[in-house]
């Protein structure tokens, strides 16, 4: 059939209109699809969360089994700790690897750099538990909050390096230029104007990350292990939120449920708030 | 990783990866259950997750008016923000239920004949976890998609539309120029759902066999390792449950290169 047939075909053009609603519906419904499961998880997380968060929830030390009431507090505070450990390893890290990527791109190197933050950014979170193991644990034959946190290090690297990159390359060339035609040397042009300049964007980069590592699980099972008491030492096995939740949630215990929705709730919230942040600064600087 | 696997390496060889027994306390291991059980999830998910993904990309780049695309897509990025804990948590309390009282039975009255959905129905299972694992891997796709249909030449779709296409050709034709940058896209939402551990974990049902049918609980390689591995009771489980790590990270490394090249390829030429 020539062109000319099938564009002139009544039947033809009423069949592609067809055809055109049609997919164009199924995008549509797809859309809904895709939306569908988060407006439920969040309203069920809010609800179940909500009715189950009180001030023990943050203050007191999980009670035992059969005993109602006790809260989750040594895993809030566990889950500080090991993210700030995972922060001290991975946001200096990231940031660096972000600025040499954004400020010499031209190079083979960071190149490589790229490339490997994009293929470390789908390394599965277990697997860099088990690395963790392998590099912590076994050389202190202990679970720590220090493997934990090396774990956790090691997960944020790829958000950190990806958003400084993202957030440096707006920077305008111009302020490059005017900073380097001053005589000002290319490192301190790096540090005092671009930084600078892309600061408030990073900040809420490593944001992203902070609440990222805040809601793994897989990584800490067998690195920072868990703990039902308080526990502040580095060496020795800590609690964290995610892990009582999983720990929570596949127990048979009513109660110990009702405490899982309060922590689902306590992270859910925490990632939300940080992306309305993260919105709402990129948006007001860059768009 | 690899020296810390050596163990069970020497001892296993090859047979490791296509041996079904894995038994603790007989001290014999093989990982073929788990890479079956991670295969037909992920696979499975990238059915479900695909088709939609690509709809939404196309809704959001093409069809929507720009204020609902912001929200929207914003939506989708949180989508991708929730710990995969909360997924399984939910997966396990309303998903599974839901799954056993409404969907495999109508899959299986409807399909029965087939023997993907005979069997009891237990509410966990391969098929539970497939579908929780489109739903994590469906925004990461739909990120990539959209990026890649942005880098098609708007000149294109508005050649077509000025030879009398509808819209949807005009779109098809620009889906069918942007379709290795699709596929990377796919293949790095496949990466993904081969790595996740605790959603999987918890809906999966965590037993190691091979079925046929996609209601019975099964068991991936990450979900082993996250269960045995605190536990692990001699030198050689903890050396197997290493190596099924390492058969784990070089999937994923493999999977992943592919697809960021794959991006790449399409997005450099814009």
């Amino acid at each position: 059939m020539t062109a000319e047939k099938v564009f002139k075909n009544p039947a033809n053009l009423k069949r592609r209109k067809f055809v055109n609603s049609l997919m164009i519906f199924l995008c549509v419904v797809s859309s809904v699809l895709t939306i569908l499961p988060l407006l439920y998880i969040f309203i069920y997380t809010t609800q179940s969360g909500i009715s189950a968060l009180n001030i023990d929830f943050f203050t007191k030390l999980p009670k035992p089994v059969g005993e109602t009431g006790g809260g989750m507090a040594n895993a809030i505070v566990g889950s500080g700790i090991l993210i700030g450990i995972g922060g001290l390893i991975g946001i200096p890290i990231g940031i660096l690897g972000g600025i040499y990527i954004a400020e010499y791109s031209k190079s083979f190197l960071a190149g490589v750099i790229k490339f490997t933050t994009d293929v470390l950014s789908g390394v599965p979170s277990i697997v860099v538990g088990i690395f963790a193991y392998g590099v912590v644990v076994l050389s202190m034959q202990s679970f720590s909050a220090l493997a934990g946190g090396f774990a956790l290090g090691i997960l944020m690297i790829p958000t950190v390096t990806k958003i400084t990159e993202e957030m440096l390359k707006l920077v305008p060339q111009s302020l490059r230029e005017a900073s380097l035609a001053l005589g000002v040397s290319r490192w301190k042009t790096t540090l005092k104007v671009v930084l600078k300049t892309a600061s408030s964007g990073i900040i809420t980069g490593v944001l992203l990350a902070i609440a990222r590592a805040a809601g793994e699980t897989a990584p800490l099972l067998f690195t920072a292990f868990g703990n039902s008491f308080w526990q502040t030492r580095l060496d020795q096995p800590i609690a964290a939120l995610p892990l009582q939740i999983f720990v929570y949630a596949i127990s048979p215990y009513e109660d110990w449920h009702r405490q899982a929705w309060a922590g689902a709730f306590v992270l859910i919230f925490l990632v939300f708030v940080v992306n309305f942040l993260v919105r709402f600064v990129t948006r007001n600087k860059y768009s | 990783m690899f020296l810390d696997s050596s163990d069970s390496i020497e001892k296993f060889g090859l047979d490791f990866i296509f041996s079904r027994n894995w038994d603790p306390v007989r001290e014999e291991f093989g990982a073929l259950t788990f890479i079956y059980g991670t295969i037909v999830s992920s696979f499975l998910a990238l059915l479900i997750s695909l088709p939609i993904s690509i709809g939404v990309a196309v809704f959001l780049s093409e069809i929507v008016h720009k204020s609902v695309r912001t929200s929207l897509s914003f939506l989708i990025e949180i989508l991708a923000a929730i710990p995969s804990i909360i997924y399984g948590f939910w997966g396990i309390f309303v998903l599974a239920p839901f799954m056993r009282t409404t969907i495999q039975p109508f899959l299986q009255s409807v399909f029965g004949f087939l023997p993907f959905f005979q069997g009891t129905m237990y509410g966990t299972g391969l098929l539970t976890a497939s579908i929780i694992l489109a739903i994590m891997i469906t925004p990461i796709i739909t990120a990539i998609t959209r990026d890649v249909l942005k880098a098609i030449p708007v000149s294109q779709k508005e050649a077509a539309y000025a030879l009398g296409a509808t819209k949807w050709e005009g779109i098809k034709m620009a889906l069918l120029n942007a379709r290795s940058g699709i596929l990377g896209g796919a293949v790095l939402g496949l990466g993904r759902a081969i790595g996740e551990t605790m959603a999987v974990t918890m809906v999966i049902g965590n037993k190691a066999q091979i079925k046929a049918s996609l209601f019975e609980p099964a068991y991936t390689m990450a979900s082993v390792i996250a269960n045995e591995f605190a536990e692990a009771s001699g030198g050689l489980q903890v050396s197997s449950l290493i190596e099924v790590g390492l058969i784990l990270f070089g999937v994923t490394f493999i999977v992943n290169s592919m697809a960021r090249l794959l991006i790449y390829s399409v997005t450099r030429k814009a």
